[in-house]
């Protein structure tokens, strides 16, 4: 589903190894070039595994804790039919947390090593999920923004150049565009709906908005990793085309709920042929990115608390399996 | 009390051979709120879990079990009249559902105790109810017999699991069972409304299938190595909608929304 990883922070990584064998370099940049996917058994400078490791899992982090925004309204969820959907949508990021997590061992990190840096707050996921779900619009809000931010980001990654990460991104494209459909469908019940109805959804347009813009990541000109990203096809457009299509896609469908978007900035730029828009707060984003959102502790509690809370299951599970493995040995 | 066949006998005498809606028949009503209620009731339960579970293969089976009950829970509510009417409308009193599915979560084990006594039980219900004399309760049954039997043997496997892994899981897996226990005679309680329905080839009758109950429940302890809990007296009640406390704070957080909205289109 959703979710993505473009958090894209860390300034500090090298630029292009020179320590490695330049003809293996050049051989696997060819590759990339002619739009042909690495395999996991494949030579791959040692940086482009890196990249990728810390953006799929980064990707499967955002996919597990953003299952807690929605999650908390499952239970409240206002009729029998938004109940099953909403239960269904979370249950899909949890499975593309699930491919994720399996495409990004592939290149040699484990699943427990992915857990322990997102739970020791060294591995990061989407700003988007730190911010609290007020309201059932919210439920509408998130489904149509930042699904919707998502499916921007995620399309062109199913042409990714690392082959598993590629084809979990075809899967979880699928069931994206699904996700995104049942967000707007609540938004446009909620616009034609109550006063009160009304009122919910438009608070949660103020409050997704900017948020939502963030999920593209810092402006080009300060997304150190973005040029060489683009030349490995470990991603293919940059953050500001995103963020541009994304709102030239949005406020028009704001338009047709009858809702403003929170942005007095917003207009139509017949020359550019898409929508001009006032600036992100970038010092929030930042702040965000370093734990600082509304419900971060909250987030990363709930999912520590999950993890510990299930230790004595999982080792259970492996001391099962152990007595069993003893008795067919035997 | 009238019930259904009587009722169809009637029409059919008068030259109608549609069939009434559970609705028309106080009994049938009754009978499929009680199974979309156990259903409904044991989905809302679970979905608690959605997000928190011990590990992530296990927070996607437990959001699956919701959904099929959820769906189940639909169905049936379907048939008594308007579902979601019946699911956020309606006070403590007026739920039928029995006091197993309305325990909380507690922890895994717990969880699993719940899962393994009620699925055992909806799935002989379920495979009888197949056969109904009512076609449309026989065609939920039979939809849900295949979703239940998965759900039975997912919470077999983890009892056992857990009763046979560490000391830990032991003790955890037996005060789960210890906690669920009290209310396992519930689910073959025979009331009034059920004799009329079990008479007419409508509902089954639980006391037929009670005794293969407790086997199958002793077989998948004796592997988990876990003793049968002692049985106790029985608490009754669930179905004429005396409940535990732990129902009225469940209502309260799933019908917020309609409740205090009362006109509102979702």
């Amino acid at each position: 589903m959703r979710r993505m990883y473009t958090t894209e922070l860390s300034k500090n990584v090298k630029p292009i190894e020179t320590a490695e064998e330049p003809e293996l370099v050049a051989a696997f940049e060819a590759r990339v070039a002619a739009d042909e996917f690495i395999e996991p058994k494949d030579w791959m400078p040692d940086a482009y595994r890196k990249t990728l490791v810390r953006q799929i899992s980064q990707h499967a982090h955002s996919e597990i804790v953003g299952m807690l925004p929605e999650g908390n309204w499952i239970t409240r969820a206002p009729s029998l039919r938004r109940k099953a959907i909403l239960l269904a949508k979370v249950q899909d990021e949890g499975g593309h947390g699930l491919y994720l997590y399996c495409a990004a061992e592939t290149l040699g990190t484990s699943r427990e090593e992915m857990v322990e840096a997102l739970h020791s707050g060294k591995a990061k996921y989407s700003t988007i999920f730190n911010y609290p779900t007020l309201t059932w619009a919210d439920i509408g809000a998130i489904g149509w923004l930042v699904d919707g931010a998502a499916i921007m980001n995620q399309v062109p990654l199913q042409r990714t150049s690392y082959g598993p990460y590629a084809r979990a991104m075809v899967r979880v494209c699928k069931e994206e565009s699904f996700h995104q459909r049942q967000g707007y469908e609540i938004m446009i019940a909620l616009a034609n709906g109550t006063p009160e109805q009304k009122r919910m959804a438009q608070d949660a347009l103020n409050r997704w908005w900017w948020p939502s813009l963030m999920m593209f990541g810092p402006p080009d000109d300060n997304s150190p990793n973005t040029e060489r990203s683009m030349r490995w096809r470990i991603k293919r457009e940059t953050n500001d085309e995103l963020r541009q299509k994304f709102v030239d896609i949005t406020v028009p469908q704001a338009d047709f709920l009858n809702l403003s978007v929170p942005d007095p900035e917003v207009k139509w730029n017949e020359a550019k042929g898409g929508y001009d828009f006032g600036e992100v707060d970038w010092e929030e984003f930042y702040a965000v990115v370093r734990g600082e959102g509304p419900v971060a502790k909250e987030r990363m509690k709930a999912r520590r608390d999950a993890w510990d809370n299930g230790a004595w299951v999982r080792d259970a599970a492996a001391a099962y399996e152990e007595k069993r493995r003893a008795k067919q040995a035997a | 009390m009238a019930t259904r066949s009587k009722i169809d006998a009637d029409l059919v005498k008068r030259g109608r051979t549609d069939p009434v809606a559970p609705e028309a028949i106080p009994a049938m009503q009754d009978y499929c709120q009680r199974l979309g209620d156990d259903a409904l009731i044991l989905g809302q339960r679970l979905s608690e879990w959605c997000g928190h579970a011990p590990a992530l293969e296990v927070d996607l089976s437990l959001a699956n079990l919701a959904l099929d009950l959820i769906g189940q829970g639909t169905n049936f509510l379907g048939l008594a009249g308007d579902a979601d009417k019946l699911a956020f409308h309606r006070d403590v009193l007026d739920w039928k559902n029995c006091w197993l599915v309305e325990q909380p979560n507690g922890d895994f084990a717990q969880t699993i105790a719940r899962q393994l006594l009620f699925s055992t039980w909806q799935h002989m219900l379920y495979e009888r109810l197949a056969a109904s004399s009512d076609e449309r309760i026989a065609a939920i049954a039979a939809k849900g017999v295949k979703e239940v039997a998965y759900h039975r043997e997912l919470a077999a496997d983890w009892t056992i699991r857990l009763g046979d892994g560490t000391e830990e899981s032991a003790r955890r897996m037996a005060e789960g069972l210890d906690w669920c226990w009290r209310f396992v005679p519930e689910l073959f309680e025979v009331d009034e409304v059920l004799e009329g329905l079990i008479a007419d080839g409508i509902a089954v009758d639980p006391r037929l299938f009670e005794g293969e109950y407790r086997s199958v429940i002793a077989a998948v302890l004796a592997e988990a190595k876990l003793a049968v809990p002692a049985d106790q007296r029985a608490i009754l009640g669930g179905r004429r909608g005396h409940h535990s406390e732990h129902l009225g704070h469940l209502l309260a957080v799933m019908q917020f929304l309609p409740r205090t909205y009362p006109d509102a289109q979702w």
